[in-house]
């Protein structure tokens, strides 16, 4: 198992150096002089040259990646332009509450999802069937921000139940995670229900029905958990969109967060910031799949074979 | 053409698919005849008719600058529609030369093309997008290249893997040994055969794109304004959200419909065919 971890950890190496790369590469890219980009308007060519020596861009372009990567190492992501702090100060200061948001959607997506699948193929066909099967279908069509905004009409114009935007308490997680976690739930919950009335087909349930064991049980103990393989494989797969979930809906819902610090600063054209948020994004997508390829081989000895 | 015409009839024969189709019509013309159905011009402001309810000269009422939500919603059904469409297309055809070179020729080059998949699977198409909007900056222009190359992806690692199946056909293998030239067997047997799963594939992933240029916009770094976009409406819709909650309904109720009539569609294509193994073992 422990080579396993090993193994997956440094086939991350290659990725991240890529990943890093394209990043990186992104203040190079963009269209006009990077250093036009950091000294005020009205700079003299003197002071020009100072900065473009202060931030190594005369330095050939691998020479600066190398010192960017050795910077991040360090923790050092640079300054922001407009907000004038340095970038791991904010994403300090934003990081927190994205993996709140996050983790808490993921763990609603999980529990909610494997129960309305299971209860979805067991009376499969049903009016309970077609109600999951309807969620599910809505929950991969519909706009997530969308559904979001709709949940701030009802819920918090509306109703009053719960803040409109912000994170100053706790109830102001409800209406995001729910609805991260909507197009969580469908998915999860489709893959549960065909998992299980898959399994639900096969010889040694029929051997457990003739043996006479109740069909409770047949149901939680023997199908519900084999269908828990595929889910888990869905899951670790799939983990970077519910991430990618999170960055949508805390713009909507004007939390602070790593989403939001993105959009804003592209929209304020802050390339460190933008920087630093993609790369520690890409790096908690990195992150996530590697967990979720940590549990699946814990939970199944053939993928620990298939994937070292 | 009596295959054709009996997929046709199977797929409308569907409830579902039927429904569908006509949704999906009707959108279509919106977005192609938008001058023509569109009651008001999309961009004509008149503040002093700012935030009105809907009504029956304003059916979906006004926005903050007094224009038509209406009209800016069949206006928008083009951007849409035009975005999504080109970026699939483009992504489509770009993903079957990559993929069907990759799946044919092995070697080194495919071993870098599964390399770059592999890369960018487990990234949202979302974040993908946004990587590539910081590069080349926002606007429509580059919400259609940051899709296209999103999905890229997808489509290489599906032809690639239909490749794969059919090249060790006994019939590839035949023609072959006719004489037949690397060209002819790619472009007269492989790719025909694999073409069918890449393009219902391209048809479900258009509706994605629907949502992906909606968020963008959405951001504020696809469509610019005046450009009637959804997802750049619903954006506007925010700040008036006490006092005209209809500028964030309707969009979103135009993306939604058109996003399921898609999505219904392409099942009912998939059940028609009988492709779904294909597509999913890929």
């Amino acid at each position: 198992m422990l080579t396993f971890v090993i193994k997956r950890l440094a086939s991350l190496v290659p990725v991240f150096l890529v990943v890093s790369m394209i990043i990186f590469m992104i203040i190079h890219l963009v269209p006009g002089d990077p250093i036009d980009s950091i000294v005020q308007i009205g700079s003299t060519p003197e002071q020009k040259a100072e900065l473009t020596a202060k931030y190594g861009l005369d330095k050939p372009l691998i020479v600066q990646y190398g010192i960017w990567l050795a910077k991040l190492a360090t923790g050092d992501l640079g300054e922001a332009i407009i907000l004038r702090q340095p970038v791991s100060t904010l994403i300090a200061q934003n990081l927190p509450h994205s993996l709140i948001l996050g983790t808490l959607a993921l763990v609603f997506s999980t529990i909610v999802g494997i129960a309305a699948g299971a209860v979805a193929a067991i009376w499969k066909d049903g009016f309970v069937d077609r109600a999951v099967m309807g969620i599910i279908l809505l929950g991969s069509t519909v706009p997530s921000f969308w559904l979001g905004l709709l949940m701030i009409l009802l819920f918090a114009v509306q109703l009053g139940w719960f803040p409109v935007s912000g994170a100053r308490s706790w109830s102001a997680l409800v209406l995001p995670v729910l609805t991260i976690g909507f197009g969580g739930v469908a998915l999860v919950a489709r893959v549960t229900r065909v998992a299980m009335i898959d399994i639900a087909r096969r010889d040694f349930v029929m051997m457990l029905h003739a043996k006479g064991v109740p069909a409770w049980r047949i149901q939680l103990q023997h199908i519900l958990r084999h269908a828990l393989l595929p889910v888990v494989t869905i899951l670790s797969l799939r983990i970077g969109w519910i991430l990618g979930g999170a960055v949508t809906i805390e713009y909507v819902f004007a939390r602070p967060g790593l989403g939001s610090l993105l959009i804003t600063s592209l929209n304020q054209r802050d390339y460190p910031v933008v920087q630093g948020c993609l790369l520690m994004l890409a790096i908690a997508v990195m992150l996530g799949t590697l967990i979720g390829d940590i549990v699946q081989a814990a939970m199944d000895p053939r993928v620990r074979e298939r994937m070292s | 053409m009596t295959i054709k015409s009996d997929l046709i009839s199977k797929v409308l024969r569907n409830p579902r698919g039927g429904v569908s189709a006509v949704v999906l019509l009707v959108v279509i013309i919106c977005a192609v005849f938008a001058p023509l159905i569109a009651p008001y011009a999309y961009d004509v402001q008149a503040l002093r008719n700012a935030n009105l309810d809907p009504s029956w000269t304003n059916w979906m009422g006004t926005d903050e600058f007094g224009r038509d939500l209406f009209s800016r919603i069949i206006y928008g059904a083009r951007t849409s529609l035009s975005v999504a469409v080109t970026a699939i297309s483009i992504s489509v055809a770009v993903g079957m030369s990559i993929g069907a070179a990759a799946g044919y020729f092995g070697g080194m080059f495919d071993r870098v093309v599964t390399a770059a998949v592999d890369l960018t699977w487990s990234f949202p198409e979302i974040l993908i997008a946004l990587i590539l909007i910081a590069i080349i900056g926002p606007g429509l222009n580059s919400t259609m290249i940051a899709i296209s190359i999103a999905y890229l992806a997808q489509f290489t690692r599906l032809t690639r893997a239909q490749v794969m199946a059919l090249k060790n056909e006994t019939y590839v293998e035949a023609t072959a040994n006719l004489g037949a030239g690397h060209t002819h067997i790619i472009f007269r047997h492989l790719l025909p055969n694999a073409l069918t799963p890449v393009i219902v594939a391209g048809m479900l992933a258009t509706g994605d794109a629907i949502i992906l240029e909606a968020t963008l916009g959405f951001f504020g770094l696809g469509a610019q304004p005046p450009t009637p976009s959804w997802g750049a409406m619903m954006s506007s819709g925010t700040a008036q959200i006490f006092i005209a909650p209809w500028i964030i309904i309707f969009p979103g109720l135009a993306i939604a419909i058109t996003v399921i009539a898609i999505n219904l569609f392409g099942d009912a294509v998939i059940e028609a065919l009988d492709i779904r193994n294909r597509l999913r073992d890929s």
